[in-house]
């Protein structure tokens, strides 16, 4: 099946997701039209650079927390 | 009237001034719990506050658009606080502290390690070892605790930027429960004292700032009124009528009257 090779599986926010193989952590916010600008996001527990998004890959298996604020007290 | 009434005043204080930064509002609020976004925004320029707290949370990937609060609240109109709540942990909260620094606003962060469900109340011990973590990471803390004296002695030695006591629990509007306590954490340390949580209305806005404390957090007490945009307007004026009073000093309280009017030249 071609679908075993163009995408893996991570888990983002808590949930299993098939996702495009190859994508960079931008390229994972943009497929989710997420502004990069908005989003902190944490790869395997280690929160990531914003510089870096574009160039840090996203591997099968990854663990990512993509968060941002919210109103609170 | 009222912008005017507030300028004024505050030429009868000074500014608060937490870490490095200083603000002429002595009231922080929060954003949560409004019906809509409209309303918050109303409601926190009508507080006059310009420091506002926020939660970090997951986005929530279901939706089509994203809900953050910054679409609606400008970084560059309000300084960004945001909190670690909903933490029990020490480890949690440092955690969400570190991601709320990397969105790359400040170095400040509220922190608040919750030890039980029910009342909300902190866990100190979570909270010190927290606070001595981010301190130590160059965060500026501003720490939730307890109205206990030596706790917020701990924190302040932990190297916290403010200590923040409750008035009473979280979202209960009890207002000031222990005004000796209060008033004595903030005769004992030197960084500023904001009490936090539990005010419900304007008199308990006023009598909290009366006991001397640097500024006043809330959040429910706006956001859950019936009209949040003139209860907002109410805290700012409480806010500062009890500061002021503060610094006035008050007449002695007695139990029997004394006259106002001569008691002599009288008519026979």
């Amino acid at each position: 099946m071609a679908t075993d090779t163009a995408t893996i599986r991570v888990r983002v926010n808590g949930k299993d997701r098939e996702i495009t193989r190859g994508l960079t952590v931008r390229g994972l916010l943009e497929s989710l039209e997420l502004h990069p600008g908005m989003v902190v996001v944490e790869l395997n527990r280690e929160i990531l650079e914003r510089d870096s998004y574009g160039e840090t890959d996203v591997s099968p298996g990854d663990t990512l927390e993509l968060v941002h604020f919210v109103g609170g007290g | 009237m009222s912008d005017a009434t507030i300028a004024e005043s505050r030429k009868l204080d000074g500014p608060l001034v937490i870490g490095d930064v200083t603000f002429t509002s002595r009231l922080i609020v929060g954003t949560g719990k409004y019906t809509t976004n409209e309303v918050m925004i109303d409601a926190i320029r009508a507080s006059g506050a310009e420091m506002v707290t926020v939660a970090v949370r997951r986005v929530d990937l279901d939706r089509t658009r994203e809900e953050g609060i910054l679409h609606h609240l400008s970084p560059d109109e309000f300084f960004l606080l945001a909190n670690t709540a909903g933490c029990y942990t020490a480890e949690d909260a440092v955690r969400y502290a570190r991601l709320a620094r990397a969105a790359g606003f400040n170095e400040f962060v509220k922190l608040e390690v919750i030890g039980d469900e029910r009342t909300l109340l902190p866990d100190v011990h979570a909270t010190l070892e927290a606070a001595r973590t981010l301190a130590d990471e160059g965060f500026k803390v501003m720490a939730y605790t307890n109205d206990d004296l030596i706790t917020a002695l701990r924190l302040e030695d932990a190297g916290c930027v403010a200590v923040m006591p409750l008035a009473s629990p979280i979202g209960s509007g009890l207002g000031v429960v222990n005004p000796y306590f209060i008033r004595e954490i903030k005769r004992r340390l030197e960084v500023p004292v904001i009490v936090d949580a539990g005010v419900g209305t304007a008199s308990d806005a006023c009598v909290t700032m009366e006991q001397g404390v640097d500024g006043v957090l809330m959040n429910t007490a706006l956001a859950a009124a019936d009209d949040p945009v003139r209860m907002s307007h109410a805290m700012k004026h409480a806010v500062v009528a009890g500061r002021l009073a503060f610094l006035a000093g008050r007449m002695p309280s007695r139990e029997i009257a004394v006259p106002s009017s001569p008691t002599t030249g009288m008519l026979g």
